[in-house]
């Protein structure tokens, strides 16, 4: 097969083609809308990441044009490769979204109900896709799992009782810096995130972890508690940096630069990872050339303040209050 | 009479070392592939013999290795799987520990079917002192030119070692077993690609279980055919049973295929029938992860034909009314026996043994675990026993490996068919802690269509 | 570089086995060794002190996480102080309905601690394990790499006594009489 041949995917009765070895949903992604499948561990930028949260789970209703029979399981869209004339079945298998609910509700037996206090809240996928597809009363009759707050170092805090173990600050941390200090300890339900001894996370890029964790498990120290997400407007910058691309996302309060990250897609993912003195040294709005307001979907809540506006420093003071 | 194909010489006094097992035809195998056939031939004996991998999933093994990817210039690599770990299974172990030479002898002869010039053996760090056996067994095969270079003139290198595990019965799934042999954790990889393509290192792979490759000696001593005469059907050979739980005679019996379960329960070359003089009220015929067989399933099928020892009888009617025979761990359970109790037991086991990287599997083992106890205790409520058959439903088929299925089917067959055990521990609370339920009422399958 | 623990160091004797241990990978894949060095380990520290595990990093060429991970993976491995013998009592299934409970209640009430306890003297740890596969021989239990089965209670004091005298249990993977 030529290197541009096309292979043919239906999802949902929508058709497109991709090119061989594509995913089912990064094929998904490419028709975008309803029919891409949630996903909380695969991160298209982090090479091993995918297959865990069983979130993404599809019915292949037909292998492929020379193989038509269906799949006996579900599959995880994120780790599985289109074959030609594949036909999937994402939100419209009841089998899929009771598999889903499944997945989101063993998701949430253990994670805290902290979202009132939790910075990730407004930015959260867990948040979103319990919205979306969980139950609204829980099941689980006994006591959650707890870890206390961890200190890994001066930037980044981890509260490992909200961690979904979706492994992708392990591959981060892996990927992006050289020599590996967190990992995966333990097993089964008590597997943790951690370093086993104290250690200082201050690796150039470990800051990337903070933009990666799709829960509250890793949050920026300098930005702990200081603002909800949804009062902070957002702004396109970018810097001259010699270690990263210095492509930012600026989170304003005012005039003040209250968080640094890397720039998000649609799913939530980085395609340019940053380096830790953008994130956590440039406070200034001078060490910026700010590029604009960012375009965040209508549908987040991040869009529900009309940043558009500029937002004066006291009246998000009295919301806050 | 029934023949013995693997435990045939077990009885002989210093069969675990080199010079005896030798002087009893030992290697003969290796003699006959390595100076009389090509590796291909040797595969298509395994392929004629129908042997089927006797682990727990019954694969057929000369169809597993015509999988195996050649590519130019890549290595390739047999690996012994001894994690033996699965509740109800010790046969490995047994052979291991008596006659280490046999698998030895196996794992040449596969190896050299394979193309594999480096293979090892991965066995559970519990079996410590079976590993020193086997690597003192290894040193003999060396000194005797049976392993290492140019092995008999034929050209052919083979350089075999023994890995210990440390601890996880999630490594005796192969992938989980490649990585654990890599130094990793034990978390199993998704697949595709299978361990074939990419294996250990990356590296096209193949696994088997002990049993499998120790079988591999009399297939190619015999012939293929002759092996395949044994048994019934698919189910050819003959098989190591591993026996526990409430009868007479517990202990691992090498059985041909075929032989009838009643037969190998009450028989006294066999378990010798229930001890005590009780009554059967369970039986788990392959290992812990298989479904739970009530008294009345056990010796008859739901159509009520006699039941075999055989991969086909034991599953004939399905998860409905029939079980595995798995990896052979055959447990019976006597009148007094609790099945909420004994279910609850394995739910803590695959609790424990979950690796915890696929979120059904970590959150759901322990949320059964959890809720089996409550009902165990008498402190549970009968809708506990939905939740229950919801979780596991919601585990089954929707993890990376099939841990999540072995913790699931115990737990679904349980409720299946004892569920009115269940209920009672809900309904007498207190009497349910100081007696036991005693035997399930008998149903009538074959009018029901579920 | 952190500086070397000199106190944490194999003897001449473990450093061949850790190479020979290593030989028997192809080269560069000396991490496949990393269960088998920790064995060792634990067998010559008594258990996976951090320091013992940065320094079987080392010995490898891997990062101390990578130890680390490994080591609270795998049940065998302890991170934290244990008696010298370890009970380990098999409570799976078979092992539960021939009388699991009733051993290990039995060695609690003997030795004076409760599951998952070592002896103030630092002589016995006692755990209760999962499957051993010893299910035909129920009850069992492990005490380093001996396998003892068909327990009593009887047996249990027998045990108890003999290992008080000679207290090498722990010594899983090396090499002794």
């Amino acid at each position: 097969m030529s290197e541009d041949a096309k292979i043919k995917i239906t999802i949902d009765g929508i058709s497109t083609e991709v090119a061989p070895g594509t995913t089912i949903l990064n094929a998904a992604r490419m028709i975008g809308g309803d029919v891409v499948p949630p996903a909380m561990c695969y991160y298209s930028s982090l090479e091993g990441s995918g297959g865990k949260c069983r979130t993404c789970l599809v019915e292949v209703s037909k292998g492929s044009e020379k193989d038509p029979r269906p799949m006996p399981k579900l599959v995880v869209s994120c780790s599985t490769p289109v074959m030609d004339g594949m036909e999937v079945r994402n939100t419209t298998s009841a089998r899929v979204l009771e598999a889903r609910k499944g997945v989101v509700e063993f998701l949430l037996i253990n994670h805290p109900l902290d979202c009132p206090v939790c910075d990730q809240a407004g930015e959260c996928h867990l948040q979103d896709l319990a919205f979306e597809h969980g139950l609204s009363k829980t099941r689980y009759e006994f006591k959650r799992r707890e870890f206390d707050k961890v200190d890994i170092g001066e930037y980044i805090k981890l509260h490992m009782t909200r961690c979904i173990l979706c492994y992708r600050c392990v591959y981060t941390a892996n990927q992006l810096t050289n020599g590996r200090e967190h990992g995966v300890l333990k097993r089964g339900d008590a597997a943790e995130i951690g370093t086993f001894i104290e250690k200082n996370l201050n690796n150039d890029f470990i800051g990337n972890v903070i933009d990666v964790c799709p829960v509250g498990a890793l949050t920026d120290k300098s930005f702990r508690f200081r603002s909800r997400v949804w009062y902070t407007k957002p702004m396109d910058a970018h810097c001259e940096c010699t270690k990263c691309s210095g492509k930012v996302v600026l989170w304003m309060i005012g005039d003040e630069v209250a968080r640094v990250t890397a720039r998000k897609d649609a799913y939530g993912e980085v395609k340019d990872f940053i380096c830790n003195e953008c994130r956590f040294e440039k406070k200034e709005k001078t060490d910026w050339i700010v590029e604009g307001p960012r375009t965040i979907s209508k549908h987040s809540v991040i869009s529900a303040n009309h940043y558009e506006r500029e937002i004066p420093k006291h009246t998000i003071l009295l919301n806050k209050a | 009479m029934t023949r013995k194909l693997l435990l045939e010489n077990d009885h002989i006094e210093g069969i675990r070392t080199y010079d005896v097992y030798r002087k009893n035809g030992g290697y003969r195998s290796v003699e006959k592939a390595l100076k009389t056939m090509s590796p291909d031939e040797v595969v298509e004996e395994v392929k004629k013999s129908g042997l089927r991998g006797r682990g727990g999933a019954g694969f057929p093994t000369g169809m597993k290795w015509s999988f195996l990817a050649k590519p130019d210039g890549v290595p390739r690599h047999l690996l012994c799987n001894a994690d033996e770990s699965e509740p109800g299974t010790f046969k490995d172990r047994y052979l291991m520990e008596r006659i280490p030479h046999l698998l030895i002898e196996g794992m040449i002869v596969s190896s050299f079917a394979l193309g594999a010039n480096q293979s090892y053996i991965y066995i559970r760090g519990e079996y410590m002192y079976v590993l020193q056996i086997l690597e003192k067994a290894i040193q003999e095969a060396y000194a005797n030119g049976w392993l290492g270079k140019n092995i008999l003139g034929s050209g052919y290198d083979l350089d075999l070692s023994v890995a210990p595990g440390a601890g996880a019965y999630i490594c005796g799934e192969e992938t989980a077993l490649i990585e654990s042999l890599e130094g990793e954790r034990g978390n199993p990889r998704m697949k595709p690609p299978f361990p074939a393509v990419k294996g250990l290192w990356q590296r096209p792979t193949v696994v088997n279980n002990v049993e499998t490759i120790a079988a591999v000696v009399p297939i190619i001593n015999d012939g293929g055919d002759e092996y395949a005469k044994i048994g019934v059907g698919r189910s050819t050979g003959t098989k190591l049973i591993s026996a526990s739980g409430n009868i007479n005679k517990p202990g691992v019996y090498e059985i041909e295929l075929g032989v009838s379960v009643e037969d190998f329960l009450y028989s006294d070359q066999y378990c010798g029938g229930i001890k005590n003089g009780k009554k059967l009220k369970a039986c788990v015929p392959g290992g812990s992860s298989v479904p739970v067989l009530p008294h009345f399933l056990v010796c008859k099928t739901a159509t009520g034909t006699d039941r075999l020892m055989t991969y086909e009888s034991l599953a004939e009617g399905g998860f409905e009314t029939g079980s595995m025979l798995g990896s052979g761990g055959f447990i019976v359970y006597d009148e007094d026996q609790c099945m909420v109790k004994n279910t609850w037991n394995f739910a803590r086991f695959y609790h424990h043994e979950s690796c915890g990287q696929c979120s059904p599997c970590r959150e759901g083992t322990g949320w059964m675990k959890k809720v089996l106890h409550n009902l165990e205790l008498g402190k549970g409520k009968v809708e506990d026993i939905d939740l229950l058959w919801d979780i596991q439903s919601k585990i089954e088929g929707n993890t990376i490996c099939p841990l999540g299925d072995a913790a699931a089917w115990p737990v679904a067959a349980a409720i299946r068919h004892f569920r009115e055990e269940f209920e009672w521990h809900v309904n007498e609370p207190v009497l349910s802690q100081t007696r036991n339920f005693g035997l399930v009422s008998e149903k009538s399958f074959i009018t029901q269509t579920v | 570089m952190e500086e070397l623990k000199p106190n944490i160091q194999f003897p001449q004797e473990l450093l061949d086995e850790v190479q020979r241990s290593v030989n028997m990978f192809p080269e560069g894949k000396q991490k496949s060794a990393l269960l088998r060095v920790l064995h060792l380990a634990q067998a010559h520290w008594g258990y996976l002190s951090s320091d013992v595990m940065d320094y079987v990093a080392r010995l490898l060429h891997i990062q101390p996480i990578e130890v680390y991970e490994v080591a609270t993976f795998y049940s065998m491995y302890d991170t934290t102080p244990v008696g010298k013998v370890k009970l380990e009592v098999c409570r799976t299934g078979p092992c539960m309905i021939e009388g699991a409970e009733k051993i290990i209640s039995y060695i609690e009430k003997q030795l004076g601690i409760k599951e998952g306890e070592t002896t103030p003297d630092g002589l016995f740890t006692l755990k209760a394990v999962e499957c051993l596969g010893a299910c035909g021989y129920a009850p069992m239990l492990q005490a380093g790499e001996q396998y003892h089965e068909h327990l009593t209670e009887e047996k249990v004091d027998e045990l108890i006594a003999m290992y008080r005298q000679k207290p090498l249990a722990n010594y899983m993977g090396l090499k002794h009489d």
